[in-house]
């Protein structure tokens, strides 16, 4: 039960690394507060299934809607401002700030001592079916052509520009696709620990999601999930380090900047090629080993 | 009324424009946003603390010894967390990313080691008020006015006058150049990051003395950044305006609107500004450089 449990919120965690690989993985951007998109999904699905009782399938993809709208809302002003990365990311602080707020002084999502009692629909294999999913989604998005224009936007966005390609645009989708995961990821959240509350989505929650993803690799969607499932199930090995986990994921994010930027899997994916041409190896190697 | 909130509001926003500086400087030069610059703030309070009541120091060496201990872990976190992807070139991404890192670490390394209580300070200027008419002033905002404009019209006066001054302007506008100038370019940066460091310890003392010491209080210069983002982000005089800006903004709305939603005001001012004026308001450029 417990370790079915921890799978679980390692799914759901995927789920929001994901988004933010495509975000700032493959289109070059930084979000300081992809909590507060997920607080969005999961207090919008929420209050659906507990006070309207909305089927729960309704009530997640009305969290997506939700957090994607919130993101297109910050995200159009700010990333407009052409080659300007930062003021998007200063104005997702903002963001999560006022979303804390908000929720904080709502009636409905009855403040700072947060919603009991939501129906925990969120089980093992929803959540594995919903990350297995966004996954699939992620990985055709990004093989498509708009994936190779997220990429050149990345690379050069001046070169991009000129080239043709539409820099709000392909901005703008990514955004809306990654807080929609952590859109999905909040409503999947919720419904899993049957109780949310504004202090949940923070700037920890932020962070451990950044840091999974640029551990895991920029340019990678495999890296990021597993990295992301990672950092899931090692606190929970290492209880003990628990006031410590915070300042070694900052350590982790610098010395990756200073010694690899890339990532462990920066701009690779694991596919099953990969598998097959390690397994390739491994067998021309084995009858060497023999003799 | 009036007169007092805006006395209040010029103290807040003094603060702010001296942590905005920081932010603009190290802006101007390296092209990034540096976000460990509020956890400098923050060391700067905790030493600014310490220096007063563990070594029981006066006020003043106090103040002089956050601004050294500012200035210090300012150059060594440009020296271990930037300076290595500075010299490959790294696109501002990664310096943000780096940034975020030394901000999370050192954050959650005070909290480990210090625990998540606030330390207040002594009180050093007492909590006496100077009567101006009706406006009732405590001194600690009238000392945080004068001390934030002194030191913002040093760093004026240095970047005017002085060669060093000439050679930080000269890399502001291009770090290429003014190396093959003979400019050399760590020396410079180190000295922004102690300028700046220095300024985040001044600023990190009076915060310190206005609402404690704590953890989590370099998350209170996101402000600061707001307002340097207001002002034109790599402009001085922009981050002095923005944050004087935006110390009265918010004054007003807490004594007139409701000071819960204060917060909410000041970031959509932000976004307002950007929908306006991209460039923020003293903004020299749009574009990253390229």
């Amino acid at each position: 039960m417990y370790i079915q449990g921890v799978l679980t919120v390692a799914m759901i965690n995927i789920i929001s690394a994901t988004g933010l690989a495509v975000f700032t993985g493959f289109t070059g951007l930084f979000s300081l507060g992809h909590a507060a998109f997920m607080a969005v999904g999961a207090y919008t699905s929420a209050i659906l299934t507990y006070f309207l009782g909305v089927p729960y399938v309704l009530a997640l993809v009305a969290g997506v809607l939700a957090s994607s709208v919130v993101a297109a809302l910050v995200g159009y002003p700010t990333l407009r401002t052409r080659l300007r990365g930062d003021y998007f990311a200063i104005a997702t602080i903002g963001m999560g700030e006022a979303t804390r707020v908000i929720l904080e002084n709502l009636k409905i999502t009855q403040g700072a001592r947060g919603l009991p009692g939501i129906s925990q629909y969120t089980t093992l294999p929803v959540a594995a079916v919903a990350a297995a999913i966004v996954l699939a989604l992620a990985r055709n998005m990004l093989a498509s052509v708009y994936g190779r224009n997220a990429v050149a936007v990345r690379e050069d966005a001046v070169a991009a520009e000129m080239s043709g390609i539409h820099l709000l645009r392909t901005r703008m989708i990514s955004l809306v696709f990654s807080a929609g995961c952590a859109g999905l990821a909040g409503g999947l959240y919720a419904h899993y620990l049957a109780f949310i509350q504004p202090v949940m989505f923070t700037m920890v929650q932020s962070t451990q999601i950044t840091a999974a993803v640029v551990c895991g690799g920029t340019g990678s969607l495999t890296g990021p999930a597993l990295a992301a499932f990672v950092f899931t199930v090692a606190p929970e090995l290492l209880r003990a380090a628990h006031m410590w986990r915070l300042v070694i994921y900052g350590l982790m994010l610098v010395l990756i900047m200073v010694f690899r930027p890339q990532g462990l899997m920066g701009y690779r994916d694991l596919s099953w090629s990969t598998f097959s041409t390690l397994a390739a190896r491994i067998r021309r190697r084995t009858p060497h080993g023999k003799r | 009324m009036l007169l007092q909130t805006t006395i209040t509001g010029l103290a807040i926003g003094g603060i702010y424009a001296l942590m905005a500086v920081g932010y603009s400087l190290v802006f101007s030069i390296l092209n990034f946003s540096n976000f460990a610059h509020g956890s400098v703030i923050m060391l700067g309070a905790y030493a600014g603390y310490f220096v007063l009541t563990r070594a029981g120091a006066p006020f003043p060496v106090a103040i002089a010894g956050s601004m050294l201990a500012g200035a210090v872990i300012g150059v060594a976190n440009e020296r271990l967390a930037y300076k290595p992807l500075r010299v490959r070139n790294a696109r501002p991404l990664y310096f943000m990313i780096s940034a975020m890192g030394v901000a999370i670490f050192l954050e959650n390394l005070v909290y480990a080691t210090l625990g998540a209580h606030f330390y207040s300070y002594p009180e050093v200027l007492g909590r006496s008020i100077v009567r101006i008419g009706e406006a009732s002033i405590g001194v600690l905002d009238l000392f945080a006015l004068a001390f934030s404009s002194v030191a913002i019209t040093g760093l004026h006066l240095f970047l005017q006058r002085t060669k060093s001054g000439l050679a930080i302007r000269a890399c502001s506008f291009d770090m290429t150049v003014a190396s093959v100038f003979g400019i050399r370019l760590d020396r410079v940066v180190g000295l922004v990051f102690a300028i700046a460091g220095a300024l985040a310890g001044l600023s990190g003392v009076f915060l310190g003395m206005k609402y404690m010491a704590y953890p989590t209080m370099g998350w209170i210069t996101n402000k600061a950044y707001v307002a340097a983002v207001i002002g034109g982000l790599g402009s001085l005089p922009g981050a002095v305006v923005g944050g004087i800006a935006l110390g009265l903004l918010e004054t007003f709305v807490s004594v007139y609107v409701s000071s819960i939603i204060r917060d909410v005001f000041s970031f959509s001012a932000l976004v307002l500004v950007l929908l306006a004026m991209p460039n923020g308001l003293m903004g020299k450029y749009v574009e990253e450089k390229i």
